[in-house]
């Protein structure tokens, strides 16, 4: 049960990830929950691409055994980066809803104030 | 009010050691784990050490905004320049139109582990140099932004 | 009322998560055959020792491609956020 150890940690991260967003009532505790979940998958990704007994496929200092496969980690680094620019835009927004209403708090901004 | 005296002269001593150390690793892409993008964010990291030790006042008088809007753009334009050569050369797009020829980083290379030689692998190089100088000018320019934004709000 | 809701949809996805990682395969992936000829020839193709930037620069370059615009508009879209405005008289910005 235990052998397929980090897609059961992915699983938990989302799910941790995801019930902090559902939970809390603070907008930049919901961006932490986002990127909590943006963590997940990419564990997720790297791991889904693992073969028995593999080394990092570099062929600098490698020996004869076989090498892990190179396509997810490629598409893992591209998530990163467009993790970042998502906590980017979102903080930025924060910062202008904050300077608008006064609060950071959903319950303060429900109505469509004129 | 400033911080101590250990943390600015510390500040003045390792922020040279982290441009060499994110150059490094933007440099030999091709040979060792790292590339454009992790070279790029760390090189940023840099900078980020330079504003929490000084104020943001400090930070305004050594480096202007202007600097690091041109270098991202330059950046992304050297990226598509490399690429689009290859068009005209007539093969397809992104091809790599450097490698295996002889000329600036083409040596060909056998099959089979070997020391890294950092004359290889043809237009990976230069694709990595320009994502790490566009990666760097945009994390600073998200930085400086923000900055600008909290402190000087009513300005 | 919603701290229940909450709850409920909280437990059916922790069931349903945990359930379904029980059924990958650590080890061993689905059938790999881009991957294994990714490995045997790209050293000498392009000319890199590591594997994972010819995937990434010269393989899949059109995606390092996309990745780059949308860092370049996630740049742009915070400078239009935290922009100047001109006229001194008004300190906060209009909502029209």
């Amino acid at each position: 049960m235990y052998l397929n150890l980090p897609f059961i940690g992915a699983g938990l991260l989302v799910l941790i990830g995801i019930a902090i967003i559902l939970m809390r009532k603070n907008l930049v505790k919901m961006i932490m929950g986002l990127s909590i979940v943006e963590a997940g998958v990419n564990l997720f990704l790297v791991a889904s691409g693992y073969v028995d007994g593999g080394i990092p496929p570099i062929f600098t200092a490698a020996g004869d055994t076989v090498m892990v496969y190179p396509t997810v980690q490629a598409m893992t680094l591209t998530n990163i980066v467009i993790g970042i620019a998502t906590t980017a835009l979102l903080l930025s927004f924060v910062i202008i809803v904050y300077r608008r209403y006064g609060t950071a708090d959903v319950d303060g901004m429900r109505r469509l104030r004129g | 009010m400033n911080m101590s005296k250990i943390v600015r002269s510390a500040a003045h001593l390792l922020f040279p050691a982290i441009l060499v150390y994110g150059f490094y690793i933007v440099v030999h892409g091709h040979l060792t784990p790292g590339g454009g993008f992790q070279g790029g964010a760390v090189i940023a990291t840099g900078f980020v050490l330079l504003y929490v030790a000084f104020s943001y006042q400090r930070l305004q008088e050594w480096f202007h905004l202007d600097s690091f809007k041109n270098a991202e753009a330059l950046g992304l334009l050297l990226f598509i320049v490399t690429a689009l050569v290859a068009l005209g050369l007539g093969a397809t797009f992104f091809y790599n139109w450097m490698a295996n020829t002889g000329g600036l980083f083409g040596m060909p290379v056998p099959f089979g582990p070997n020391p890294g030689y950092l004359n290889t692998a043809g237009t990976i190089p230069i694709m990595n140099i320009a994502v790490g100088v566009e990666v760097l000018g945009a994390m600073s320019v998200i930085l400086f932004y923000m900055l600008r934004g909290i402190k000087g709000g009513d300005e | 009322m919603r701290k229940i809701v909450s709850v409920v949809v909280i437990l059916v996805l922790a069931v349903g998560i945990l359930v379904s990682t029980t059924m990958f395969d650590f080890g061993n992936p689905a059938s790999g055959e881009m991957d294994t000829y990714m490995l045997a020839n790209g050293q000498v193709q392009t000319g890199g020792n590591n594997i994972v930037t010819d995937v990434v620069f010269d393989y899949r370059g059109f995606d390092t491609l996309g990745e780059a615009t949308v860092l370049f508009t996630a740049v742009l879209g915070v400078g239009l956020v935290f922009r100047r405005m001109r006229n001194k008289k008004e300190e906060e910005y209009e909502y029209e």
